[in-house]
């Protein structure tokens, strides 16, 4: 179900800086992620955890800092970047006319075009095998948010980036998503998690994003 | 290749499932082109002489009518990030939506159209022009509305943005288009006509996607 990942290399960011608008969210920050290594990230709301997720996954350009991926500029290859992680937003990307066999079948084929989709597998980790024929409009919010984490099964990739992923969930579907969050860094898998609910995952790293916000002053000053 | 041919599967799919939004477009365009015998009224030499016109013009506002929708529902459920996040280069998987966004409206109207040139007392030699007008153009059409659709997205009022953005781009394929179906009737030959509307098409094929990419990507950030 898990292949090796620990030989992937690790991911760095350094100095990184977040802008949106006239506003430096935050700056100076630093972060690595080793093989079977996790990351917290953690923050009131607005404190730019989600940014930092998309500045990590190439979504946004960081204002400042560098990015690498397995000891190359992440800004020189975004395709084998690209092809090595998984993005997991708050928004569950599941189309209410398309069942969740069609809908995992078509983001890991999407991911994955060479390998055959584990989606039968993806469905069951996430226990989601009784539904996988109905139309999404037909699910609830939580299996909404299972269908969206079973596409980090369904296509595997050393790299996971998960913006609450826990919102939504029920108890037993916590306890799905950590004993996958523990599979794959069993694997040598690398995974970044923004959340406000504290999430069963040992020996995380954390980062608290509101130690690198940028006070009023340094806002002005990166502005001149 | 086969992620390219995934996107197209699921797109068309998606139209196809989701209410008959094949069947509004379609819908539209022929009660757009049988407007015109009521209003023009039923003498075959005026109707038949802006037939071509009128069956473009209707193509031209279906081809406009769910345009907005081409990128919109993917960017407000997240799956337009996961598509800009797959090895797949956005590019391609710009013109794959495209592609699908012809296939379900595009060639049913050009399926169509002979049908509606009756309605219209087209001349019947002048036919297979007509489709062969429409099959070249309705590719640059959908293409060239990709880039509206993706400068717009995000924006109020999305539809009525993209329509007055894209119109004026299709006068192009619009003027050559009719002109090959004049010559026919006329008994010229067709042939610039033809040439440069394929000119535009594949002039479209060539920066399209390219243009669409970059506009999808500023709305991602």
């Amino acid at each position: 179900m898990f292949t090796d990942f620990a030989l992937e290399g690790d991911l760095v960011g350094a100095g990184l800086a977040c802008r949106r608008g006239e506003r430096i969210v935050f700056a100076g920050l630093d972060c690595r992620l080793a093989a079977g290594g996790a990351l917290m990230l953690t923050g009131p709301n607005g404190s730019g955890k989600s940014s930092l997720l998309r500045l990590l996954a190439g979504l946004l350009a960081p204002s400042a800092g560098r990015l690498a991926w397995g000891g190359a500029p992440i800004a020189e290859d975004p395709a084998a970047w690209r092809a090595a992680l998984h993005y997991v937003g708050h928004l569950d990307a599941t189309k209410p006319a398309l069942t969740p066999r069609e809908t995992l079948g078509f983001w890991a084929a999407l991911r994955n075009p060479a390998t055959p989709p584990a989606v039968e597998t993806a469905l069951a980790a996430f226990g989601l095998a009784a539904v996988a024929d109905w139309p999404c409009r037909w699910l609830s919010a939580g299996q909404r948010r299972r269908l969206a984490l079973a596409r980090l099964v369904a296509a595997p990739a050393p790299v996971w980036l998960l913006d609450e992923p826990s919102a939504a969930l029920d108890g037993e579907g916590e306890a799905r998503l950590a004993a996958a969050i523990a599979a794959h860094r069993a694997a040598g898998g690398r995974v970044a998690i923004a959340t406000h609910q504290p999430l069963d995952v040992t020996g995380a790293d954390r980062i608290a994003l509101d130690d690198y916000a940028a006070s009023p002053e340094d806002a002005l000053a990166a502005l001149w | 290749m086969s992620a390219f041919l995934g996107v197209v599967r699921r797109d068309v799919r998606l139209s196809l499932r989701q209410g008959g939004e094949v069947g509004l477009v379609l819908g539209f365009f022929v009660l757009t082109v049988l407007l015109f015998p009521f209003g023009v009224g039923p003498e075959p030499q005026v109707l038949g002489r802006i037939a071509a016109g009128i069956i473009w013009a209707a193509t031209l506002l279906a081809a406009v009518l769910d345009l907005d929708r081409l990128f919109a529902a993917d960017f407000a459920d997240g799956g337009l990030d996961l598509i800009a996040l797959s090895p797949m280069p956005l590019e391609l998987a710009v013109l794959a939506k495209i592609a699908a966004h012809w296939l379900t409206t595009g060639l049913p109207m050009v399926l169509i159209s002979p049908l509606l040139a009756v309605f219209v007392d087209l001349d019947p030699a002048a036919i297979p022009m007509l489709m062969l007008g429409l099959l070249i153009g309705t590719p640059a059409l959908s293409l060239l509305g990709a880039v509206a659709a993706a400068l717009t997205l995000g924006a109020r009022r999305a539809g009525v943005l993209v329509a007055l953005i894209v119109l004026p781009l299709y006068l192009p394929p619009l003027i050559f288009a009719t002109a090959a179906v004049e010559a026919v009737l006329t008994g010229a030959s067709a042939r610039s006509d033809l040439l440069l509307l394929g000119a535009i098409a594949l002039a479209a094929l060539a920066l399209a996607p390219w243009a669409t990419a970059a506009a999808l990507r500023q709305a991602l950030e």
